[in-house]
């Protein structure tokens, strides 16, 4: 009796060590999104909220957005059905921490090693959009439904390119299970899936910005349509859940981008003879890091630099282009991999 | 490591939820409740099934159902302006479906209670290592003994796939396309001519 009840705060204590780092991220994520894209359009973005009087380059910024959601009121709309309203953050918020279960950090740092952790991910990822449907239904406004629906479109038809791209992951490393796809990269720079895999790999993450409702494919919250799409009607901390669950996904989804065509932690000076032993060549958390932050960075880059997609151009890229290359692409994947064509399937 | 307990007092919890959600879904006035309700009723079956360690197929009904299917059935509820209408339950098809959900009924008792009682586990379930690939097994009974069966369903699924764009594609030639091949090749210089001229001497009676 003693032991289970150890094992389930043990559990619970890992999800913390999991869940606390990523809300820290989050927060600096949008500091560091205010910052760079204000650098990239010649702005100097927010640096003046410090700590303990000094300014620190703007670094307390995220406690003090965090303080100011949290204290405003929670406006629930006339006529709107108020425990859907409610109930709307928390599956966004909680599909998207769901899936950070399986994350492999590294070989030893994983929650949750279950072999069938691709499909897991894939599920998770796909309950988001309950999240924004149900806030745009229950806010009771034309604005919200609209953006709802956009919302739904999009996700459903940036999943199925998504899905193949995952496939095609599968077909190469011939597991579900997220570390052993990361072990089958094995080999250095060469031998990552972005080669073999190139055209699934360039589709998995702009499906992925797709997904996550990000600039240029944010017409779910177009401003200048539909004043913000399906969070219109919400303030306070409840909007605050929606924009964690966001940026939750956004890291999520170039962690997993490094993770199954990057490698995940394995170096990328593997394999180079002068380096072998130092612990450069090492397969370390840092590299894993490394590489989902360069897929960040790659997010705000987007956002700063294109204009939003028109809804038509949406859908005829998910549809029209996406998932025919994908389609080709499993099938070469299947080739190379039975005739084991390239050093990477050896 | 886990008890016995754990497991029952969630099996019982779930099949609660099911049932509960279940009976809800056709009892419930409004249908966008109605549909997130047998959302629910899936999530629940998923988390039974996930209690029987059979976890592929558990994320695969959530993965199908929640994430695909009922999204698209809520956007057409939510598309539709239902109001809702008093009905009786006895009316219309109601007896009909009483008739079906009894004799159903009674085919599940005869089935479970009498011809595979016989089969049926005694205890428990045989447990796996946690080292068990549950996906492994399943795919190795699904690629060797049931290949054809497997390929006949595929094929039946296509089948539908191109049914379904059939009855749906209709000829429009009023219907103006957009080639966005065209839309990128246009140039500035397509759309619009800038032109040198003289000003115009200004008339006295209308620039007030």
């Amino acid at each position: 009796m003693m032991e289970q009840i150890w094992v389930l705060i043990w559990t619970l204590l890992k999800i913390v060590a999991v869940v606390l780092p990523l809300v820290l991220t989050v927060a600096y994520l949008t500091y560091a999104e205010r910052r760079i894209i204000g650098f990239m359009q010649g702005r100097m973005g927010p640096n003046r909220v410090g700590f303990f009087g000094f300014k620190a380059w703007g670094l307390g910024q995220p406690f003090a957005d965090v303080v100011k959601l949290l204290l405003k009121e929670i406006v629930i709309p006339d006529r709107s059905s108020k425990f859907l309203f409610l109930l709307a953050p928390v599956i966004s918020l909680g599909t998207a921490f769901a899936a950070w279960a399986v994350v492999p950090f590294s070989d030893s740092l994983v929650l949750a090693d279950i072999d069938a952790g691709l499909v897991y991910i894939l599920a998770m990822t796909s309950l988001g959009v309950y999240g924004v449907i149900i806030a745009g239904w229950a806010s009771n406004s034309k604005y919200a439904l609209l953006g709802a629906m956009r919302s739904a479109a999009q996700i459903i038809s940036y999943e199925l390119p998504m899905g193949f791209a995952l496939v095609g992951v599968l077909v190469a490393a011939g597991t579900l299970n997220l570390k052993e796809i990361v072990w089958a990269q094995h080999g250095g720079l060469l031998h990552w899936f972005w080669l073999p895999l190139f055209p699934l790999f360039v589709i998995y993450y702009i499906s992925g910005v797709a997904e996550t409702n990000r600039a240029p494919f944010d017409v779910a919250e177009g401003e200048s349509e539909i004043v913000a799409g399906f969070h219109v009607e919400y303030s306070g901390s409840a909007f605050a859940l929606f924009f964690l669950a966001e940026y939750a996904n956004m890291i999520l989804v170039s962690l997993l981008t490094a993770i199954m065509f990057l490698g995940g932690w394995l170096s990328p000076f593997e394999g180079i003879d002068a380096l072998q032993n130092s612990w450069l060549a090492q397969p370390h958390v840092f590299w894993l890091l490394t590489k989902s932050a360069i897929f960040l960075f790659l997010y705000l880059w987007l956002r700063a630099t294109f204009p939003r997609y028109r809804y038509d151009q949406i859908m005829r890229l998910g549809w029209k282009v996406f998932i025919p290359i994908t389609l080709v692409w499993i099938l070469v994947v299947a080739v190379m991999k039975v005739f084991h064509i390239g050093w990477w399937f050896d | 490591m886990i008890s016995d307990w754990i497991p029952v007092v969630l099996f019982y919890a779930f099949a609660g939820v099911l049932l509960a959600s279940a009976l809800a879904v056709i009892t419930v006035r409004n249908s966008v409740y109605a549909a997130l309700l047998l959302v629910l009723a899936f999530f629940s079956a998923a988390a039974l099934w996930m209690l029987l360690e059979a976890e592929f197929l558990a994320i695969t009904l959530v993965l199908v159902y929640v994430g695909a299917v009922m999204v698209l059935f809520l956007f057409v509820v939510m598309m539709l302006d239902v109001k809702s209408r008093e009905k009786h339950a006895l009316g219309g098809y109601g007896k009909v479906a009483i008739a079906v959900a009894v004799a159903m009924l009674l085919e599940m008792v005869m089935l479970f209670a009498g011809k595979l009682a016989a089969g049926l586990p005694e205890t428990s379930l045989t447990r796996h290592a946690a080292d068990y690939s549950n996906v492994r097994a399943l795919a190795e009974e699904l690629f060797t003994r049931y290949v054809f069966p497997f390929e006949l369903a595929a094929v039946l699924l296509l089948v539908a796939i191109v049914a379904a764009i059939l009855l749906t594609l209709r000829r429009r030639p009023d219907f103006k396309h957009l080639d966005p091949a065209r839309q990128i090749a246009v140039k500035a210089s397509d759309r619009m001519r800038v032109i040198k001229m003289p000003a115009e001497p200004q008339s006295s009676g209308d620039d007030k």
